[in-house]
């Protein structure tokens, strides 16, 4: 049964994501969430969308991970980023947001559970998915470049005032 | 290539209970990088949830959306990492309630 892939992927998903919730060092926080990634493109696959499957693994897995490494490895917390998370965190914190988080997923599931429904066995392929979004969906691709540059700028500003500021300290 | 039918709602459990760990994460962690984190897991939720819909219908709308909610992530992330490194600059640790003192 090809659904039993479905399942462990979820569940990979689900542990992995908790672990990256509750670990202390940023590192393995990380590595965790990159497996809980990889593990939601398995399920994209699943589903029938192998563009947005490789989107995840190129994109998320690939990028926009290697970015937070990047800062995590530049910051270099490591032992100190530990103790003082060990200090923060105090077990008692987890429950409000968790009750509250728990109330809402019984809601969620209560809603979701009144009607059923299967996803199409069907694979919607790249060339569909390209079709559709240079016809109708033009304009937000043009939003979302012009979303990225406003991005790029910020984050140059930002980066460029951290390393002139580190530099003239280092002299 | 195998695409199979899975039960809508077990999909869109899937995404709540990731979008819900997300937001518990967001809520409870103080070190910004793990908000940053938490909220990646977040947007990945609403993507997977993006794609089941899609799926349901065999249209390639939901993996457009997808698509589209990427592209907010990765300009989140750039603006969200060089903040990160700026909090870090001025007071030396990550914790989000310094923040509070920001200006300029």
């Amino acid at each position: 049964m090809e659904i039993v892939l479905f399942y462990i992927a979820g569940a990979v998903t689900i542990s992995a994501t908790c672990l990256v919730v509750t670990r202390l060092d940023a590192s393995h926080a990380l590595v965790y969430l990159i497996v809980s990634l990889l593990a939601v493109a398995v399920i994209f696959y699943l589903l029938g969308a192998p563009f947005a499957a490789a989107l995840e693994v190129v994109i998320y897995a690939g990028a926009i991970m290697v970015l937070f490494v990047f800062v995590v490895m530049m910051l270099n917390q490591g032992r100190r980023g530990v103790a003082q998370e060990r200090g923060i965190l105090q077990p008692r914190m987890w429950i409000g947001p968790g009750v509250l988080s728990g109330v809402l997923l019984l809601e969620m599931i209560y809603l979701i559970a009144s009607q059923t429904a299967t996803t199409a066995a069907v694979v919607v392929p790249p060339r569909q998915v390209g079709i559709a979004l240079f016809g109708p969906y033009l304009l937000a691709v043009e939003l979302a470049s012009i979303l990225l540059l406003a991005a790029l700028i910020g984050a140059f500003h930002f980066g460029r005032r951290y390393m002139r500021d580190r530099r003239e300290g280092a002299e | 290539m195998i695409a199979i039918s899975i039960p809508l709602e077990h999909v869109l459990v899937l995404a709540a209970v990731l979008f819900l760990l997300g937001a518990t994460g967001v809520l409870v962690r103080r070190n910004v990088i793990f908000q940053l984190m938490s909220l990646e897991i977040m947007m990945n939720a609403c993507g997977l949830a993006f794609i089941a819909g899609g799926a349901r219908w065999g249209a390639p709308d939901g993996q457009i959306m997808y698509m589209l909610v990427l592209s907010l992530a990765a300009a989140e992330v750039a603006v969200g990492l060089g903040l990160v490194l700026q909090l870090e600059r001025r007071f030396g640790h990550l914790d989000i309630d310094q923040a509070s003192e920001l200006n300029g």
